[in-house]
């Protein structure tokens, strides 16, 4: 846990104070995202922290205890630090780089080069092919990763990360992101996150601190900044499409309507038929005994057939998974230009629909329980 | 690099072709008698000169890295320039001068010699030192303290790794200056290879000259080349060399 308590930082000879009076808790195990314009105190803030310079006035303390009672050697050996310039080490190799803060606590031989290949391929590069280069040999974003790894060498419980992926290509950054996650949600670090990116912030942060001028402007969770933003200020700041990047927060789990109506393969298509046309249904659904998908079928498929919904059903090939989130659903809607998602899990069971009504409604304001060209979905269940 | 080397070799090889057409001309006009007939005196000289380049070398590569490294401090902040500055002015003192200087002081003797080569010697080893250390991307130190190193770690393992290149081309310049700057020596009685080279001079004698002047400059351009190999050796390859 890291506690800032009315933190002010006036460099030398400044006429104004870098950091003014921050006051934030970072809870045990979670990502606060620090974010914020150029010159806004985000660095000044975690260096504070760790206690590269010292603090004006009020307090910090990690794990509860405050930071000016502790070794400060000790204390950055605690906390990973990825510094914004990323800073390796040009006269030592990849791996040397890494070991940087191992050697320092005197970790065995053995230990270290496990270590390092483990970090490197976490952060995406292959350790055969990188461990022995010098730095001058990486590109930018190899040389970041490098700096990321170097950080988490000794597996710190708090980690300090200057825009860790800002130098990264985007498919690269989301790869990372989402491995750096994934990894998080094991090891449960107490982080301090900077970026410049906006959806960055709202992708790795439980909390998002938004800064200007060294002061706190808002905290929170990332959707309530997009929610409810504090000022005209953090407006701007999320952007004219905030409402579009909460899709990002959401997953289609959240979205979903589940238990829609359907019918099983061995349902007898003239009650089918019945059915959709009382309930003015254009398409339905079709599973079998288990729950599974098997496709849909239309009224006119149904008219004259005698026999089981299930021989006259069409293929659905356009399905998601409960775990993607809803921008990756939505854009999938568009691309292919249906009014429904059919949400399938892992074991080909149905979970549920998602339909462009049901994801308007979440994200905006209004929620109305009709809409597409399906007719009414609804929460009904078995048709019959 | 690969394009260097031939071009290399050519120089090598016209720099022995003129050595030798030099030494044919040499024996010739009989300047080398004096070398052949007394070989041990010339060794003895040559041993001589070694020792003081060696003594005041070490001397003033410890005292000069250890001024350098306390200049380059937080708490020297203050002074740094000044004390630059000075140390500047000094330098402007000619060599000779330098060791007149000493005699006055300490008398005749090898003694002075190694005094006065190392005060010559110091400043461009202290220059070299400050200027390394500075010219490490601040970005390095702050990743080392950010990391939990102490000071002295990230002076051992950040700065000096990193300023080694530029310290020890100060220190090869040093030496290699050192050299010649020995044979001075002689004057204030510290023997060396200068003892033939000035009585050669004095009594207008080119082969007592030569024998002197002749090993001089082979042991400047053996140091020289000396300590290339081992920039080669201990600056670690990560390290751009403006190549
Ligand atoms: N060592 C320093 N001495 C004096 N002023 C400084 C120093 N470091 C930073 N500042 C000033 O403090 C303010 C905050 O700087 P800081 O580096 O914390 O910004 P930042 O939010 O990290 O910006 P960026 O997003 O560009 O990295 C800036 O106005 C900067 O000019
Ligand atoms: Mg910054």
């Amino acid at each position: 846990m890291i506690e800032l308590n009315h933190v002010t930082k006036t460099y030398p000879g400044a006429s104004q104070p870098a950091v003014d009076s921050v006051s934030l808790t970072i809870p045990e195990g979670e990502i606060c995202v620090f974010i914020g314009p150029s010159g806004c105190g985000k660095t000044t803030l975690m260096r504070l922290t760790n206690r590269l310079i010292p603090i004006t006035s009020g307090s910090i303390s990690v794990d509860g205890k405050d930071i000016m009672g502790l070794d400060p050697i000790e204390l950055r050996r605690h906390i990973g630090y990825a510094i914004q310039q990323v800073g390796l080490f040009p006269h030592m190799t990849v791996r040397d780089n890494i070991a940087t803060v191992p050697k320092l606590l005197g970790w065995a031989r053995t230990k270290i080069d496990a270590r390092v290949d483990e970090l490197l391929t976490l952060v995406n590069l292959e350790p055969g092919t990188f461990r022995d280069r010098y730095p001058r040999q990486l590109s930018g974003g190899q040389a970041q990763r490098v700096g990321v790894a170097r950080a988490m060498a000794a597996d710190p419980p708090i980690m300090l990360m200057d825009e860790p992926f800002g130098a990264i290509d985007p498919i690269n950054r989301e790869v990372l992101q989402d491995e750096f996650l994934r990894i998080q949600d094991k090891l449960k670090k107490t982080i301090i996150f900077v970026t410049h990116d906006i959806n960055e912030a709202i992708k790795m942060g439980q909390r998002i601190a938004l800064l200007k001028e060294g002061r706190l402007i808002q905290t929170g969770l990332p959707d309530e900044l997009l929610n409810r933003p504090a000022d005209e200020f953090v407006k701007s700041f999320v952007g004219a499409d905030r409402v579009l990047k909460r899709l990002n927060l959401l997953k289609v789990r959240d979205a979903m309507m589940t238990n829609p109506v359907h019918c099983r393969s061995e349902d007898s298509s003239e009650k089918v038929l019945e059915q959709m046309v009382k309930n003015d249904l254009a398409f339905l659904i079709v599973t079998d005994r288990d729950q599974r998908l098997l496709g849909y079928v239309n009224q006119y498929d149904l008219r004259g057939h005698k026999g089981h919904a299930g021989d006259v059903a069409r293929k659905l090939t356009l399905t998601v998974s409960p775990e993607r989130n809803l921008k990756e659903a939505l854009s999938q809607m568009l691309s292919y230009d249906l009014g429904i998602l059919v949400v399938v899990g892992e074991d080909g069971r149905i979970q549920g629909v998602l339909n462009s009504t049901t994801l308007c409604s979440l994200v905006g304001s209004t929620y109305d329980e009709h809409g597409g060209h399906w007719g009414r979905i609804t929460a009904a269940g078995r048709i019959l | 690099m690969k394009r260097e080397r031939p071009r290399g070799n050519y120089l090598t090889l016209a720099a022995v072709i003129i050595a030798f057409i030099l030494g044919v001309e040499a024996q010739r006009r009989g300047y080398l008698n004096f070398a052949r007939e007394n070989p041990g005196d010339i060794y003895r000289l040559l041993v001589q000169h070694l020792q003081l380049v060696f003594y005041s070398a070490s001397i003033a590569i410890a005292l000069g890295l250890t001024i350098g490294i306390v200049l380059t401090r937080g708490f020297m902040r203050r002074y740094r320039e000044t004390i630059l500055n000075l140390l500047g002015i000094c330098q402007t003192v000619p060599s000779l001068a330098v060791i007149a200087i000493a005699m006055s002081y300490l008398g005749i003797g090898r003694k002075t010699a190694v005094f006065a080569l190392v005060v010559y010697s110091l400043l461009p080893i202290i220059r070299s030192t400050v200027a390394g250390i500075f010219q490490v991307d601040p970005a390095l130190v702050d990743a080392g303290h950010g990391m939990g190193m102490t000071p002295r770690q990230v002076l051992f393992k950040v700065e000096i790794p990193n300023a080694m290149y530029i310290i020890l081309t100060g220190i090869r310049t040093a030496v290699v200056i050192n050299v010649g700057t020995a044979a001075m020596s002689f004057l204030v009685g510290g023997g060396g290879l200068g003892d033939l080279i000035f009585s050669g001079l004095a009594m207008v004698d080119a082969g007592l000259m030569l024998a002197g002047a002749v090993p001089t400059a082979c042991l400047a351009i053996i140091l020289n080349w000396s300590f290339e190999r081992l920039e080669k050796l201990i600056i670690s390859p990560g390290i751009p060399r403006g190549d």
